[in-house]
C-alpha cells in the first residue's frame, strides 16, 4: 500500500487491506490457542442492535478463534438467541438502567474494570470492547490483535489535529491542548492484551470519576478520555477506518473494504435521546 | 513534548514499512526520534551489545567502539561485551556516561567458519549466566563494521532482524539459503520472507536467548552430521526467522556494505561493513 501510512512515527503498524496476509497471521496466532473476550454494552433500546451485531460477528469476526461475548444490558431477556459457531460462547451480564449518558459511560468503565478483574484476567488473552450499534460487513481477524489497539475514527482521519474534537477545557481530565495529538481515535473500538486494556480502563475510570466530582462532562464522553489516554500511552497497533466506518459516509479511495460500520437505527423504534454520541 | 502531527495518508511511499505479519520495517522518515525517545527513556532500559573480535578482527574494535560512542543508542545505558582471544588488544576507548565495557576471553580458532559457528553458543551462555536479570535488550553485532549515522531506540523490539543489503530486492529463490535438506538450516525453494543479515540480531533478552539456543542446537546437530551451512550462523538465523517471524525489521540502512554505492531507497547509512582484505584478516581462506 503506497497510498496510506502503514506505520506510525512510533513504529506501530496501521492495519489496512493489503498490508497483511491472513494465512500468515492465522499461522502465527492459531498455534497460540488464544481466547478473545468481546464486550458489548446494550442498555435500554440499544438491545435492538444486538441481533445484527451478533449475527454479522458470527460471519466475519475472529472466525476460527475462541471468542467469548460479554453482553452488558439492563434487559437480559431481550438478548436475542443467535446461533454461535464452535468455540464461541456468550454471557449476559445485567446492569442497572440509566437515563443519563454520563452515568452510562461511567458505568461502562466500572463494569469493564470489574469484569476484567474478576473474570478475564486469568481466562482470556485478548479482549475487545466494541460498540453495539455496529455491524460487521467484512473480515475482522487476528491481524487486529496486539498489546493495546485503537481504531482511527472515520470522520477525522485526514484532518489536522487542531480540528480534532478533543476535550478543550483544561478543567476536564480529558483535556488535550491545541498543538498536540496523533490521530483521533474512535471510542467504538479498543482492545488488546487483557492487562493493557485493564490499565486503560482503570485510568479512564479515574479520569471520569474526577470529572464527575468536578461536575464536568467531557465533550465526547468516554471517547475524549480514551483519546487522552492514547496520547500518553501510544497504541501498539492501530486499525484503519476500515474497522470502524459509518454507513452514511460514502466509500473513498483509501478504504478498500468496510469491515464494520455504524448502523443507522430505525428511528421509529428508537428513543432519540439514546442515539449514539460522536458517531 | 511537541512533535509534528502524524499523518494517515502521507509517509514513505517508495518502500514497504510493514511486513505481511504487521511488523514495522524501520526506514528513515518512518519514525520520529523525539517520540521514540519519549517512550523509551522513561523505561530506564539497559541494552547489552555483544561483539566478537578474534584473531586479526581485533583491529576493527577501535573504529567500531569509537563510532558507536558517537551514534549508537546515545542517551541510553549500554553495556558492551567484547568476546576476544586477545583481551590485551582491546583498545582503550573513552565511553560516555552510563556506558561500560566488559572483555570476555574465549579461545581462538584457525578457521573463521568455526568462529562464526561458536557465536551462538557464547551468546546463549552469556545470557544464561549474566544477563537475564540485569539487562532489558541485547544486540549482537558484527565487529568489522562502523557506525556512520543515528542508531537509536527505534531499533528496539521483542525480536529484531536486519534485511541483508545484498538481497533486499532479490526474489527469494535466489536467496543464499542453505538448500541441502541434510542441514538443519535447510529452507526449500518457494519459501522465505526476507534474507536477514547475520551481522545484526537484537531484541528482548528472553527472545534472543530463545533464538541463540535454537540456532546453537541446530548447529550442534549439523556438526554431528558433519555438515556446515552455506553461510554458517546466518543460514541458521534465516531458518529461525522464517518460523519465528521478527517483531521488527531494520532496513538495510542498518546494515550496509562500504563497497556498495548508495541507492535511492537508502537515505542514510547508519552501520556498514568496512572494506577489508579477506586474505589479511581471516585465519584461513
Amino acid at each position: 500500500r503506497k497510498d496510506v501510512i502503514t506505520v506510525t512515527p512510533w513504529l506501530a503498524p496501521v492495519v489496512w487491506e493489503e498490508t497483511f496476509d491472513t494465512t500468515l497471521i492465522d499461522a502465527i496466532y492459531k498455534t497460540q490457542n488464544i481466547t478473545v473476550a468481546t464486550t458489548v454494552f446494550a442498555p435500554g433500546k440499544y438491545v435492538w442492535f444486538l441481533k445484527d451485531f451478533l449475527e454479522s460477528a458470527e460471519r466475519h469476526y475472529m472466525q476460527g478463534y475462541h471468542v467469548h461475548y460479554y453482553i452488558f444490558t439492563d434487559q437480559p431477556e431481550a438478548v436475542p438467541m443467535v446461533t454461535l459457531g464452535a468455540n464461541r460462547s456468550l454471557t449476559t451480564l445485567k446492569i442497572p438502567s440509566s437515563n443519563r449518558w454520563q452515568e452510562i459511560t461511567l458505568h461502562r468503565m466500572e463494569k469493564l474494570q470489574k469484569l476484567i478483574k474478576t473474570q478475564l484476567t486469568n481466562e482470556v488473552d485478548y479482549m475487545f470492547s466494541l460498540n453495539v450499534d455496529t455491524k460487521f460487513s467484512g473480515h475482522w481477524g487476528a491481524e487486529t490483535l496486539g498489546d493495546i489497539v485503537a481504531v482511527i475514527h472515520p470522520g477525522y482521519y485526514s484532518r489536522p489535529y487542531n480540528e480534532f474534537p478533543y476535550e478543550r477545557r483544561p478543567e476536564s481530565q480529558a483535556y488535550i491542548p491545541q498543538g498536540m495529538g496523533d490521530y483521533y481515535y474512535g471510542g467504538a473500538v479498543f482492545g488488546g492484551r487483557v492487562e493493557e486494556v485493564h490499565r486503560l480502563v482503570k485510568t479512564c475510570l479515574m479520569q471520569l470519576e474526577l470529572d464527575k466530582a468536578n461536575s464536568i462532562e467531557a465533550m465526547w464522553h468516554e471517547e475524549s478520555h480514551l483519546n487522552k489516554y492514547f496520547l500518553y500511552n501510544k497504541p501498539t497497533k492501530i486499525l484503519s477506518p476500515e474497522y470502524q466506518w459509518q454507513e452514511l459516509k460514502f466509500k473513498i479511495n483509501d478504504i478498500k473494504i468496510i469491515r464494520v460500520s455504524q448502523v443507522t437505527p430505525n428511528l421509529t423504534e428508537m428513543n432519540p435521546d439514546f442515539l449514539s454520541d460522536s458517531m | 513534548i511537541l512533535y509534528k502531527q502524524p499523518s494517515v495518508l502521507n509517509g514513505r511511499k517508495d518502500v514497504i514499512t510493514v511486513t505481511p505479519w504487521l511488523a514495522p520495517v524501520v526506514w528513515e522518515e518512518t519514525f520520529d526520534k523525539t517520540l521514540i525517545d519519549a517512550i523509551y527513556k522513561m523505561q530506564n532500559i539497559t541494552v547489552a551489545t555483544t561483539v566478537f573480535a578474534l584473531g586479526k578482527y581485533v583491529q576493527f574494535l577501535k573504529d567500531f567502539l569509537e563510532s558507536a560512542e558517537r551514534h549508537y543508542l546515545q542517551g541510553y545505558r549500554v553495556h558492551y561485551y567484547i568476546f576476544t582471544d586477545q583481551p590485551e588488544a582491546v583498545p582503550m576507548v573513552t565511553l560516555g556516561a552510563n556506558r561500560n565495557l566488559t572483555t570476555l576471553k574465549i579461545p581462538g580458532s584457525s578457521r573463521w567458519q568455526e568462529i562464526t559457528l561458536r557465536r551462538m553458543e557464547k551468546l546463549e551462555k552469556l545470557i544464561d549466566t549474566q544477563m537475564i536479570n540485569e539487562v532489558d535488550y541485547i544486540f549482537s553485532l558484527d565487529v568489522d563494521t562502523k557506525f556512520y549515522g543515528h542508531w537509536g531506540a527505534e531499533t528496539l523490539g521483542d525480536i529484531v532482524a536486519v534485511i541483508h543489503p545484498g538481497y533486499y530486492s532479490t526474489p527469494r529463490d535466489e536467496f543464499p539459503y542453505e538448500r541441502r535438506p541434510e542441514s538443519q538450516a535447510y529452507i526449500p525453494q518457494g519459501m522465505g520472507d526476507y534474507y536477514y543479515g547475520g551481522a545484526v540480531i537484537g531484541g528482548l533478552v528472553e527472545e534472543v536467548h530463545k533464538l541463540a539456543k535454537t540456532c546453537r542446537t541446530q548447529l550442534d546437530v549439523d556438526k554431528a552430521n558433519s555438515i556446515e551451512a552455506a553461510w554458517q550462523e546466518e543460514s541458521h538465523l534465516n531458518k529461525y526467522f522464517l518460523y519465528n517471524k521478527p517483531s521488527k525489521i531494520l532496513s538495510p540502512e542498518y546494515l550496509w556494505q562500504d563497497f556498495k554505492s548508495k541507492t535511492d531507497d537508502i537515505k542514510i547509512i547508519r552501520f556498514s561493513q568496512v572494506i577489508k582484505n579477506y586474505a589479511e584478516v581471516r585465519p584461513n581462506p
